[in-house]
């Protein structure tokens, strides 16, 4: 390592990010550009610890401390190459990922973590810059075919691997875009399109087919997949959205987050059919937050969303709530290092305007006689041995035009594909999988199908380790990388 | 004895004290003898007793034929003796049992009358069997002596030889033909000239048992005597010395590789002097089974009969130091190169005492390290003996007072009543033939032919990553070992311990060298310094072949000479081209293709394609597998190195043909060292010079050099490497270090083994053939079968999740803080189901292990967690490895449990020692003792409940250590007794252990220094440790720790942290059987440690033998580490190991985490012993057969490990205690400071004089803890005490002597005088009566003032080797030293007023000595490494006129009162020695000082 002591002598340090005043006034990314030289001084931070907690943090196993090595001493191309080791898309973890190597880094136990996520994409955008992003054709393939289904990370990063493998890969979408969350999602202050495009042309230069309008069990019967193809990966996600069925449910004004969130997106990137939605269904109408009193319900990277989308489009007011208690602002006793830590995030989103509170339950959707949705019905509540309990007289309306429901999703949409394969289902609801493998032989699954709703460098660690099972269940054997297995790994 | 446990007998040690008295004027008397038996009886210290206080070690006389009493014995008898010479005497040992014994009687018979001899008669010699012990008396023999005589006329010399041949003949038939117990058949001597009476005996024993050694007619001119300390106790009389030749003091470390060696060169062997008939009958004369000492005695035997003289051929055995000695005369450097060509050293420490009954000598081993000093007396009698003092000589009568220097010999012939000193009987010898010419006509020193032009070839990237992944190079490899070593020419250091498996448990394919352990000395020999003491080391080898040893001849020293071991590309191309001078080549593929033949296959392929090449003639054999590709698999060097090697010994061609390595998979030290280890002269690691150029082309090295620079630092680099491995087995040259297999492998089957690496010894049986080559085609596979475009991570040393699995890993250090910090048994319980499940499970050996189904009783019934807590250590790690905070809340927590934090290497500071008010106590109960005894003083020794002499540490075992400067801030200096800013180095040995009896010196030095304390001896776990605790225990330790290999360390090489030692598993478990076996368990408390981290671990432990359990890293993950592995940097970030202020506040442990710690530990252990059945710990002990192979073990690595040798019950009688039961008698009662405290204590005289004995030994210890336990540090400096002695003081003399306290000695003294000098002052003075010029005598020995802290010394005369080495403060004037002056030292200031020996100021980094240098000789005896060389200034001449006339004062000295008479001129003639480090202190200081 180059920089023995450089976490004596340098802090953690950021890009800037635009003005929130400015900002919200477009969709573009919100951080101005870094100096390499910073950069290099972030890397020098990294201790190359005996144990990098970092490297057990992250997901996909990112050999965190060697590409921070590289990048200390400027070798971009070494960098990248032990990066895109363990992880297809690092354009995309490096701008999104919520970065659980951070929360273990060590440094962390007394000091600010190593900017791990920083270097990440740092590390990318120098790949792609230098042209080291190049399309890696497989030199023989095997002459066997695998389907995937469902474009979000987890299906690219299994469809990349598979390709690499030498299988012939078709990726079906049923949405008219590639992408998945990504692309329908997550907003492009956060994730701006062309980045997903210009991996895509990657993939395609590799000898992946895409799909979209696809939709598995729809317009393409199952028995065609089934017939069609060696082995099947589904990577659909967990799609059902968790629902308020509260009186006043049918309120007009009353909106999943994700149907705001990609009509949004789609604006942005200007596509035409703007009402149709991620999973291909028609929205019918524009849902606008300009000039309404917005509450977001949900504490989580998807409300935030909301957030941020709401005020860009001159919401009157935005306010967010949660169920559950605030977190502390600092680790607790019971929340040590290097765990996740449990403590009050504010997101950009956050800083360009909005109200939050916590330990509040909605009660009722309130509506005017046009059936539009007016206020909110509110009570504090306090969490205790026993559960939530109401806080006595805290019961409230306040105004909202538009309720944007972020409060997770509850599993994968088992209508259509899922039943139509006969798949066993775990006790979740979501698919049921040995080593990704599910109850029918030769179709595999991986994502937030498999493991419930998580994050894209999950994701992304699924369709990897996902391909592997699929290669091996192919080939007997398989030459693709695992995060915790060594080719050295005596059987 | 059928073998089922650990125990291996071919581990065992001695050693010894050794002496001769002999008359100058070649006069026989009976005095003689009974001087001899004297001397012995006063050296029985350094012999042992086992469990019975009467069966001694061993012990025995060699004299000359006393022909007028066997005249006039046989007599009796009817028999007349012809002249004396013209007949032989035997002593022999026969078998008690009759009918073998007749049947052994008909054998030696039958053998004689083949020689043409005569048979005289026999005589039972008259012995008194009551005076053996017990143990002794089962083993006792039937010693009869045989009286031989001649047909023909023979000359002495033919009837010796005769004699010789009949001696090996008839042992040889009498094995071969004799049924029963015919190992008991010995001949302790057949001789026409010398006689041995020798038994497993104590000292004084031996006159009672032999009545014939009391006889006034036994005369003699001279009588050798010797004193044996073994590590064991099994009863064998044979192992008794003197043997024919030879009494040694000391081992041979490379015996090995001497034995393997001459098993090809004795079928080499003719001679005239021998018909082929008697050589038939004599060979071998060496054997694997026998003794070190008894093998080199056979040898020089036969090459003394077979007409070479006795001093020539100890020469040959055992060269001085001549490699790297530019100051050697020519023609003796000649000698000693010749014939390293014939004779590899048998290296090792050895003080060896010879004669052929006429003429007898003594010799020195090239280091020196085992004591002899001799006094040649006014009445021509030579007192020559491993301590002066035991035959007490008037002053008056003494001619000169001497010692042997390393590598010296002195001769005494006899006949012509001449004593020859070093350099007149060398000379002679070295003259025997044109050595210097021969050399001239036919050696080749490689490094001098002219250079081939070498092109680098360019390999393409892609095929180098298949290459390298193939031969098996990961991440790791490349940035911790290849890329450093090119790049700073030195192998990186690291820390912390491994907590990754063994390589036979690991899951990740390993590399062959991984199954083989180093092995290191302890107790038994010492480790050298190979940085410090370079000038006795040499790493030059050789390839051609050896001729017929017999004979000399120029051809004999036809062979090219490499200068070290690593071969360069232009090496390796000189090497093969040299075919026109007649070393032509051979190649031998080492790869093979897998479709074609398996791996044995391909092996066997090899060895016979070897065998046909050497039967070509060709005198270089290169075994290469570079010759890889995609269907081309290399088989690893090792198994074909090891494979070739055993087949050409076998077939006895070995010494015609030199091995050269040609290897991809070798690049770390470790490789070559196994590579060498087992049979090669050199590697060429081709492979690793294409990873260099690789790195190079890519800028990963720092581009200010050549290319070729890259590659000679990393030669450079694994050279120094080398010379550390062979350091720490105490082994000098890699001449015979080459395939003395100095290692043990784990894991190995005996397939493999005996194919291989034959007569290594094996632990745990393990793989095939067939399993190694499946670990050969998955690195093959990874290489040529897949594209990742990097190397496999490795992760040895760093966690990785795809690399090597570890114990200490994310989950489990997150499970253990956070479950000790909540105080949460539920999630510590937690922590150690994920300790025991991580990965599947097999990281440890205990983890493959099972508890059997017991009946259970309640917990309740369980011994109380208290008591439990008191076997609870913390390990030792110093302050400095670790900051105070982390050192503190250690030993306040284990105070606060009544278990014992440790101290560490590095004194401890007094303001520990008073409890605080809140009832908490800093101070650690442990005080460790280690080898660079910082801060070991009188009052340390005396605030300890337990002292603990570290003799190796688990990461690091047989090597030293080094505190950098930087981290010695003021407090540690002043805990240290050291400099801030002064780098401190810790040596490899403890400077008074060399051996056993040191060690046991040194525990009765520690017991007088505080009897109240246990001694404790940390020794790391290896093959043979087991004989090694036994010798311990009967050193009289109270405890004996046996420290697993995979203890942290706070800095050490990375290859000793993974290449050396063994888990603690298989140590204790061998420990405590050996113990058993031996009767010696009930007398020790058994300890162990090295990452216990659960309840059941310790649980365990104790069904394994012990008794009490240490833990250090998890205590320190307690505290909050977190394997940053960064300790050595000290840029610890959580405060632990870092002295940085700015880091060690961000320290969080609390000694309540701690305590919780512990307290979960002994609840899991309770509920385990409730669960067993078991409701004390004492009953636990050693109860292995509770211990079952875990039955769901299915990986095919695991099938063929065999566990029942550690799981082995040794059957023993029940009298035999199990565990610790018995206090050992150390033997306190009458020292001499019993009396000085009554008189001086108690009664409050001063200035009393005593008589004082060799045999009085650390004299002024026990007074000095009085006096600090009343007074503390500060001692009686305010009512000063006078004590005078006269006569030879015992070693250790004046040992820590406290402030106030001042010896006096009118006479002379042993070795360590003034240990650990606490700030007494001791004086040493030639009494007036003598006439010698003390100046030029000694009358200290050796390793005078180890350790000292501070105090005054006058010696009148002159010290043997190391004066004041590792001093800190001590002030001494003395009129001549040895070599290695001031060593390692730190402080003080030395006056010297005479000659120094070799090494001067080696290691030195603080203090200042003065050295008075008539003759401007001084400066070639400094190792100028951290010293320079000043003219004293105004300050210092005055100092020096002041202490001389002190000197003056308090000596009487004239030598030194010449001095100052002639001051004005005899000032210019001091030097001064400044430590460069100090001076740069001293300096920034002053400008400090000025700033301010």
């Amino acid at each position: 390592m180059g920089a023995v002591d450089g976490f004596l002598k340098y802090n953690r340090e950021l890009p800037e990010v635009r003005d929130p005043k400015a900002r919200v006034a477009d969709y573009e990314e919100i951080y101005v550009p870094f100096a390499e030289e910073k950069t290099n001084k972030q890397a020098a931070r990294c201790m190359d610890c005996g144990i990098p907690f970092c490297h057990n943090g992250c997901p996909l196993g990112n050999h965190i401390p060697d590409f921070n090595d590289a990048v200390f001493n400027k070798d971009w191309e070494t960098a990248f190459k032990i990066l895109s080791s363990t992880n297809n898309f690092p354009e995309f973890t490096g701008r999104i990922c919520p970065a659980p190597c951070e929360g273990s880094c060590v440094l962390g136990i007394n000091k600010d973590p190593v900017a791990i996520e920083l270097i990440e994409k740092s590390i990318a955008e120098e790949a792609f810059e230098r042209g080291l992003v190049k399309a890696n054709p497989p030199k023989t393939r095997t002459g066997k075919s695998v389907a995937v289904i469902g474009s979000g990370p987890a299906g690219l990063a299994a469809a990349t691997q598979l390709n690499q493998a030498g299988h012939n890969v078709t990726v079906f979408e049923r949405a008219d875009q590639i992408g998945g969350l990504l692309r329908y999602g997550i907003p492009d202050f956060k994730l701006e399109k062309w980045t997903i495009d210009r991996r895509l042309k990657v993939m395609e230069e590799e000898g992946i087919t895409f799909k979209t309008n696809a939709n598995i069990g729809v317009n393409i019967p199952v028995n065609e997949l089934e017939e069609k193809f060696n082995a099947i990966v589904l990577c659909g996600g967990s799609t059902v959205p968790r629902d308020l069925p509260l009186p006043g449910r049918g309120l007009k004004g009353i909106h999943f987050a994700m149907d705001f969130l990609s009509q949004q997106n789609k604006r942005v990137s200007k596509r035409d059919n703007v009402l149709v939605n991620h999973q291909g269904v028609d929205t019918k109408a524009d849902i606008f937050a300009t000039g309404k009193n917005v509450i977001v319900i949900g504490g989580g990277d998807t409300g935030s969303d909301c957030v941020g989308t709401s005020n860009r489009h001159k919401a009157k007011s935005v306010t967010q709530i949660e169920l559950l208690s605030k977190p502390p602002e600092s680790r607790t006793q019971l929340n040590p290092w290097p765990e996740w830590p449990m403590t009050l995030k504010t997101s950009s989103s956050h800083d360009e305007g909005c109200e939050r509170a916590w330990a509040i339950l909605t009660k009722e959707f309130i509506g005017n006689d046009k059936g539009e949705l007016t206020g909110l019905r509110l009570v504090d509540i306090n969490w205790g041995k026993n559960g939530m309990e109401e806080v006595p007289g805290t019961d409230r309306v306040i105004p909202c035009e538009l309720a944007l429901l972020a409060a997770g999703f509850v599993h994968p949409q088992k209508e259509g594909m899922i039943e139509q394969l006969g798949l066993e289902l775990d006790e979740r609801g979501n698919v049921k999988a040995e080593n990704y493998a599910t109850s029918k032989s030769g179709v595999f699954t991986a994502g937030d199908m498999r493991r419930g709703q998580s994050l894209v460098v999950w994701a992304i660690s699924e369709g990897r380790e996902a391909a592997r099972a699929v290669d091996e269940f192919l080939e007997g054997a398989s030459k693709l990388p695992s995060k915790s297995k060594s080719f050295y790994q005596l059987a | 004895m059928v073998n089922k446990g650990l125990y291996t007998k071919e581990l065992e040690h001695d050693s010894c004290g050794v002496g001769c008295v002999a008359d100058i004027n070649n006069k026989e008397s009976h005095k003689n003898v009974k001087d001899a038996l004297t001397m012995l009886k006063n050296m029985e210290h350094r012999g042992a007793t086992g469990s019975d206080e009467n069966t001694g070690d061993g012990a025995g006389i060699l004299a000359q034929i006393p022909h007028t009493f066997f005249k006039k014995e046989l007599e009796n008898f009817g028999i007349t003796l012809p002249a004396k010479g013209s007949y032989g005497v035997g002593m022999i040992f026969f078998p008690k049992n009759y009918q073998v014994r007749e049947k052994c009687r008909q054998v030696f018979n039958k053998c004689l009358k083949d020689l043409g001899l005569n048979l005289i008669g026999y005589r039972l010699v008259p012995v008194d069997s009551q005076v053996p012990g017990h143990e002794s008396k089962a083993a006792e023999p039937y010693v009869e002596q045989i009286f031989i005589g001649i047909n023909e006329k023979l000359t002495e010399e033919e009837l010796e030889r005769k004699l010789f041949v009949l001696s090996n003949y008839a042992t040889h038939e009498i094995k071969n033909q004799v049924e029963g117990q015919n190992g008991d058949f010995y001949v302790c001597s057949l001789s026409a000239h010398t006689v041995i009476y020798k038994g497993q005996l104590k000292t004084d024993q031996l006159e009672d048992y032999y009545h014939d050694l009391t006889n006034k007619e036994f005369k003699s001119v001279f009588a050798i005597v010797h004193s044996r300390f073994s590590t064991n106790t099994f009863p064998n009389w044979k192992l008794a010395q003197p043997f024919r030749y030879l009494a040694h003091n000391g081992e041979i470390n490379t015996i090995r590789g001497n034995v393997n060696k001459m098993k090809s060169k004795e079928a080499n062997m003719s001679s005239p002097l021998f018909t082929e008939k008697e050589l038939q009958w004599l060979l071998p004369v060496t054997d694997p089974a026998n003794s070190d000492s008894a093998n080199l005695d056979a040898l020089i035997e036969l090459l003394v009969l077979g007409g070479r003289s006795l001093p020539h051929v100890m020469m040959m055995l055992v060269p001085e130091a001549w490699q790297d000695n530019s100051q050697m005369e020519v023609m003796k450097k000649a000698f000693y190169k010749y014939h390293a060509a014939i004779m590899e050293p048998w290296d090792g420490p050895a003080a060896l005492f010879f004669t052929n009954g006429k003429q007898l000598g003594a010799t020195l081993d090239r280091n020196g390290l085992r004591p002899v000093r001799y006094c040649v007396t006014k009445d021509n009698r030579l007192i020559m003996a491993s301590e002066t003092g035991a035959i007490p000589v008037k002053p008056e009568n003494v001619l000169e007072n001497g010692r042997l220097q390393p590598g010296k010999m002195l001769w005494l012939d006899l006949p012509n009543k001449k004593l020859f000193y070093d350099e007149e009987i060398k000379n002679e010898v070295v003259k025997d033939k044109p050595y210097f010419d021969w050399i001239k006509k036919e050696r080749v020193k490689l490094r001098l032919l002219p250079d081939p032009e070498i092109k680098e070839e360019k390999i393409e990237k892609e095929l180098l990553r298949k290459q390298l992944k193939a031969y098996g190079y990961t991440q790791e490899d490349v940035k911790l070992t290849v890329g450093p070593l090119a790049e700073l020419g030195k192998e990186p250091l690291g820390s912390m311990g491994a907590d990754a498996p063994l390589a036979v448990l690991s899951r990740q394919s390993q590399h062959i060298s991984n199954y083989f352990k180093q092995f290191f000395a302890q107790v038994s020999n010492p480790p050298i310094d190979p940085i410090r003491e370079r000038l006795v080391m040499s790493l030059y080898t050789r390839v051609g072949e050896s001729l017929n040893i017999l004979d000399e001849s120029a051809l004999h020293t036809k062979q090219i000479h490499i200068s070290q071991p690593v071969l360069s590309r232009a090496d390796f191309q000189k090497l093969i081209s040299q075919k026109e001078i007649g070393f032509d080549y051979g190649s031998i593929d080492g790869t093979y293709d897998p479709s074609e033949i398996n791996l044995k296959g391909a092996l066997d392929r090899v060895c016979a394609e070897a065998q046909a090449e050497v039967e070509k003639g060709k005198k270089i054999l290169v075994l290469s597998n570079r010759n890889i590709s995609e269907t081309r698999v290399p088989i690893p060097s090792l198994l074909t190195i090891g494979a070739v090697h055993q087949h050409l010994v076998k077939e006895n061609i070995r010494t015609k043909t030199g091995l050269i390595a040609e290897s991809g998979d070798i690049w770390e030290t470790h490789h070559f060292a196994t590579a060498v280890g087992y049979g090669v002269s050199a590697v060429y690691p081709f492979k690793a010079y294409d990873c260099i150029a690789d790195l190079y082309a890519d800028g990963k090295l720092d581009q200010g050099t050549s290319l070729n620079t890259y590659y000679e630092n990393f030669a450079h680099g694994i050279g120094s490497g080398l010379l550390k491995i062979l350091s720490k087995m105490g082994i000098s040259t890699l001449q015979s270090y080459q395939s003395a297999q100095i290692f043990e492998c784990v894991g190995l089957g005996s397939e493999v083994v005996n194919k291989c690496f034959k007569g290594t010894v094996s632990r745990l049986d393990g793989l095939t053939f067939e399993d190694l080559e499946k670990e050969c085609l998955i690195k093959h596979a990874s290489g040529f079968d897949t594209d990742n475009k990097l190397l496999e991570v490795g992760g040895f040393f760093q966690w990785k999740r795809n690399g090597e699995a570890h114990l200490l890993n994310p989950e489990t250090i997150h499970l253990l803080q956070k479950s000790t910090s909540l105080g949460d048994y539920q999630l510590f319980k937690k922590y150690a189901e994920s300790v025991h499940s991580y990965q599947d499970s097999t990281i440890t050996l205990r983890s493959l292990f099972d508890f059997k189904k017991r009946t259970s009783v309640p917990l309740e019934e369980v011994e109380p967690a208290s008591s439990i807590m008191k076997r609870f250590a913390t390990g030792a790690m110093s302050f400095g490895s670790i900051s105070h905070e982390a050192h503190s809340t250690l030993a306040i927590a284990m105070n606060r449990i009544g278990g014992k934090s440790n101290s560490g290497e590095g004194g401890e500071d007094e303001i520990r020692f008073a409890k605080k008010p809140n009832g908490d106590w800093e101070r650690s109960s442990i005080k460790q003792v280690a080898s660079g005894r910082f801060g070991v003083t009188s009052n340390y020794l005396k605030e300890a409940t337990e002292l603990q002499i570290k003799i190796a540490q688990g990461a690091k075992p047989g090597e030293g250590g080094q505190l950098p400067g930087h981290k010695v801030d003021e407090w540690i200096a002043k805990v240290r007794h050291s400099t801030p800013g002064v780098g401190l180095i810790s040596p490899p040995p403890h400077h008074d252990i060399y051996s056993i009896e040191d060690l046991k010196q040194l525990i009765y030095d520690l017991k007088n220094a505080n009897r109240h304390a246990r001694i404790n001896v940390k020794l790391v776990s290896e093959a043979g440790v087991g004989t090694i605790a036994s010798g311990v225990a009967k050193a009289k330790a109270d405890v004996i720790l046996i420290s697993g290999a995979d203890g942290g360390t706070g800095a050490s090489p990375l290859s000793s942290i993974r290449h050396a030692g063994l888990p603690w598993e298989i140590g204790l478990a061998e420990a405590h059987q050996t113990l058993l076996r031996n009767n010696l368990r009930s007398r020790v408390v058994l300890q162990t440690d090295g990452k216990l981290m659960t309840g059941r671990d310790v649980a365990i432990a104790a069904l394994l033998g012990a008794e009490e359990f240490g833990f250090s890293t998890t205590a320190l993950i307690v505290e909050g580490c977190i394997m940053m592995r960064k300790c050595h940097l000290n840029t610890c970030p959580v405060g632990i190991a870092t002295q940085k202020p700015e880091l060690r506040k961000l320290f969080t442990g609390n000694p309540d985490h701690v305590v919780n710690f512990f307290t979960f530990i002994t609840e899991q252990l309770r509920e385990v012993m409730a669960e067993l059945g078991f409701r004390t710990i004492n009953e636990m002990v050693g109860q292995s057969n509770v211990l079952k192979v875990r039955s769901d073990l299915d990986h095919w690595k695991l099938k063929n490990i065999d566990f029942s040798p550690i799981l082995h019950q040794e059957s023993v009688p029940a009298s035999f205690g199990k565990h610790h039961q018995i206090d050992q008698d150390h033997g306190l009662e009458k020292v001499l400071d019993r009396k000085l405290i009554r008189d001086y204590l108690n009664k409050g005289e001063n200035n009393k004089t005593y008589k004082i004995i060799n045999i009085d030994r650390s004299v002024g210890a026990m007074l000095s803890h009085e006096v600090s336990k009343a007074y503390g540090s500060a001692g009686l400096k305010m009512s000063p005490i006078k004590i005078g002695f006269t006569g030879s003081a015992g070693q250790s003399f004046g040992a820590f002597l406290a402030p106030g306290i001042e010896f006096c000695l009118e006479g002379e003294s042993n070795d360590y005088l003034g240990k650990g000098l606490s700030g007494g002052k001791i004086v040493v003075k030639v009494p007036q009566k003598a006439t010698f010029k003390p100046e030029k005598n000694i009358i200290i020995g050796n390793v005078a003032f180890y350790g000292a802290t501070s105090g005054k010394a006058y010696i009148h005369g002159n010290a043997g080797e190391r004066f004041c080495v590792r001093n800190s403060g001590v002030e001494a004037v003395v009129e001549g030293v040895g070599d290695h002056g001031c060593e390692y030292m730190t402080g003080g200031k030395v006056i010297i007023l005479g000659e120094t020996g070799k090494n001067f100021a080696a290691g030195m980094s603080g203090g200042i000595a003065y050295v008075l240098d008539t003759d401007e000789s001084f400066r070639d005896k400094v190792n100028m490494e951290m010293v320079g060389l000043e003219q004293p200034g105004s300050n210092d001449i005055n100092y020096l006129k002041e202490e001389i006339a002190a000197h003056v004062a308090n000596t009487g000295s004239q030598h030194a009162a010449n001095i100052l008479d002639d001051w004005d001129h005899m000032q210019q003639y001091f030097v001064k020695v400044m430590p460069h480090d100090l001076k740069r202190v001293l300096e920034e200081n002053k400008i400090q000082e000025k700033v301010a």
